[in-house]
């Protein structure tokens, strides 16, 4: 035995953690991530609304024990405000992600299977949104829609589907050219047949991590179209919001109003590619029982 | 009524004619061998047959009229590569019963184990694999069978096994088939005459009119 691999050894025996192999090490960060995602909206969605009202006695208040994240210049809570302003944000990234991807799956079969024309269509969307700077088509939407919740959730959703369009676009054209789908056709199936049954099934991977891993973007767009001014209105619990709001104040000292929450939004966002980055792991080497 | 290939001609996009000119006739309860030096364009001529590709000159005819576009292929092309030939998220009785429902006869035949048919594909031989490939293209409405150089990764025991189910089935139901095939002395032993490629593509390389270099695939041939 080598020596690096005694001292491999030892440590696994010096150390109180099972030695875990791979796979397992995989399923354990997908939990841990996904477990710290849904803390993060059972807090929201838990507390009360009567963190977010004004204490004006508590103004500006750096952290302390009672007040983790410190409290900003109308005496809100900030971790109260965090929470909440994720919660939003994986909601907007929920029902964003969501429909991207549909779109996704819609234009990349469409593109791979209604011939050249539609095809030719298809791409030439996709190369024109990936052309535009997405921060620019994003503003444009939301600002068209007139802003707020409508504005934002549609803005994102309406601008992350070209990639994964591409890489569904690919998959589908390799899978219409594999013999079983062929047989398939010969022996009398249907088109349609054929998509749902061996055509969805070999997408399901593709859709799930692309979902997944469309969060953080979804996410990090609408905080930033919001702290741009173009998304949710101020009163709203919004990240993007508060970061814009504590820009003011970052001079006269009150570090914690940004600091917190914009690392909040860092840690949230990482656990989400994370989780897709893991997940893609455990679904890519196409193993389709275990 | 036979399966006719008349004048057949085919290229990929604007590259070098695989095929020009090639007639082949199959008469039903015939098995016709079709050899040639490899990259000739057997397996392309076999694809066209079966009706997996269009053929850019020349048609495929079958009881005098063109094959179906759509619906249950009365030509059935059975592949080199039978893992990929099936679906790898199905489990075998999905890809069995995918074109029709094979009676228990046909699975001893066969020899299909009933207890191979909740295994995925990868978890069984390539031979096992085609025989489940054989069972399904042996559908009620399968009248000619195209038989992709089946046999060429097996050994020489489940060989023979395959060919006699295949040839006890061939005679019973009066199907043609055409067997590719490097192996002469097998095709010799099967089949009632043996066709080379080579000779039936009547004007072979493509018109030197076109204005294209007329590449013969046996030109690559070392």
């Amino acid at each position: 035995m080598s020596s690096v691999d005694a001292v491999a050894v030892s440590h696994s025996r010096t150390g109180r953690l099972p030695r875990l192999n791979r796979r397992q090490r995989t399923l354990l960060v997908i939990v841990l991530s996904a477990a710290l995602l849904l803390s993060v909206v059972a807090g929201g969605l838990l507390l009360g609304n009567e963190m977010l009202t004004t204490n004006l006695d508590q103004r500006n208040l750096s952290p302390s024990l009672e007040h983790p994240f410190g409290t900003d210049w109308l005496g809100r809570d900030m971790l109260a405000r965090t929470l909440k302003g994720l919660t939003l944000s994986l909601v907007v990234g929920v029902l964003a992600s969501t429909v991207s991807v549909l779109i996704a799956l819609t234009l990349g079969m469409a593109a791979a299977t209604f011939g050249r024309a539609v095809d030719g269509a298809v791409t030439w969307l996709v190369d024109l949104f990936l052309s535009v700077p997405h921060l620019v088509v994003l503003i444009l939407i939301a600002f068209t829609l007139g802003g707020g919740t409508k504005g934002v959730i549609l803005a994102v959703a309406l601008t992350h589907w070209p990639s994964l369009t591409r890489v569904i676009r690919a998959e589908v054209l390799q899978l219409r050219t594999a013999e079983f789908v062929q047989v398939s056709r010969r022996l009398g199936r249907t088109r349609w047949w054929i998509a749902t049954r061996h055509l969805l099934p070999h997408l399901v991977p593709q859709i799930l991590v692309g979902l997944v891993l469309l969060f953080p973007h979804a996410i990090l767009h609408e905080a930033a179209i919001t702290f741009l001014g173009f998304g949710l209105s101020p009163q709203q619990p919004a990240v993007g919001v508060i970061l814009s709001e504590s820009m003011r104040h970052l001079s006269t000292g009150y570090w914690w109003l940004a600091l917190f929450p914009g690392l909040a939004l860092l840690v949230m966002v990482r656990a989400f590619d994370i989780l897709g980055d893991n997940l893609r792991s455990l679904v890519d080497p196409r193993i389709a029982h275990e | 009524m036979p399966l006719e290939a008349r004048g057949i001609g085919f290229r990929y996009q604007r590259g070098p004619w695989v095929l020009r000119g090639v007639d082949l006739a199959v008469e039903p309860g015939e098995l016709v061998g079709l050899t040639g030096p490899s990259g000739l364009g057997k397996t392309t001529l076999a694809r066209i047959l079966a009706g997996y590709e269009r053929p850019l000159e020349g048609n495929v005819r079958l009881d005098g009229g063109p094959l179906p576009v759509t619906g249950y292929n009365p030509v059935q092309l059975v592949f080199q590569h039978p893992e990929k030939a099936v679906n790898p998220r199905w489990r075998m009785r999905d890809t069995l019963i995918e074109g029709w429902e094979p009676d228990p006869e046909l699975l001893k035949a066969l020899s299909i184990e009933r207890r191979w048919f909740d295994h995925w594909p990868n978890e069984l031989s390539g031979g096992e694999l085609q025989r489940f490939c054989l069972a399904r293209a042996l559908g009620p409405r399968t009248r000619y069978l195209v038989a992709d150089e089946i046999t060429t990764m097996l050994d020489a025991i489940t060989q023979t096994q395959i060919w006699h189910v295949v040839l006890d089935i061939v005679r019973e139901r009066n199907l043609g088939v055409l067997v590719i095939s490097h192996d002469r002395p097998l095709m010799k032993h099967l089949c009632n005459r043996i066709v080379d490629l080579e000779s039936v593509m009547s004007d072979f390389p493509a018109a030197a009119g076109e204005g294209e270099v007329g590449v013969r695939p046996s030109d690559f041939r070392i």
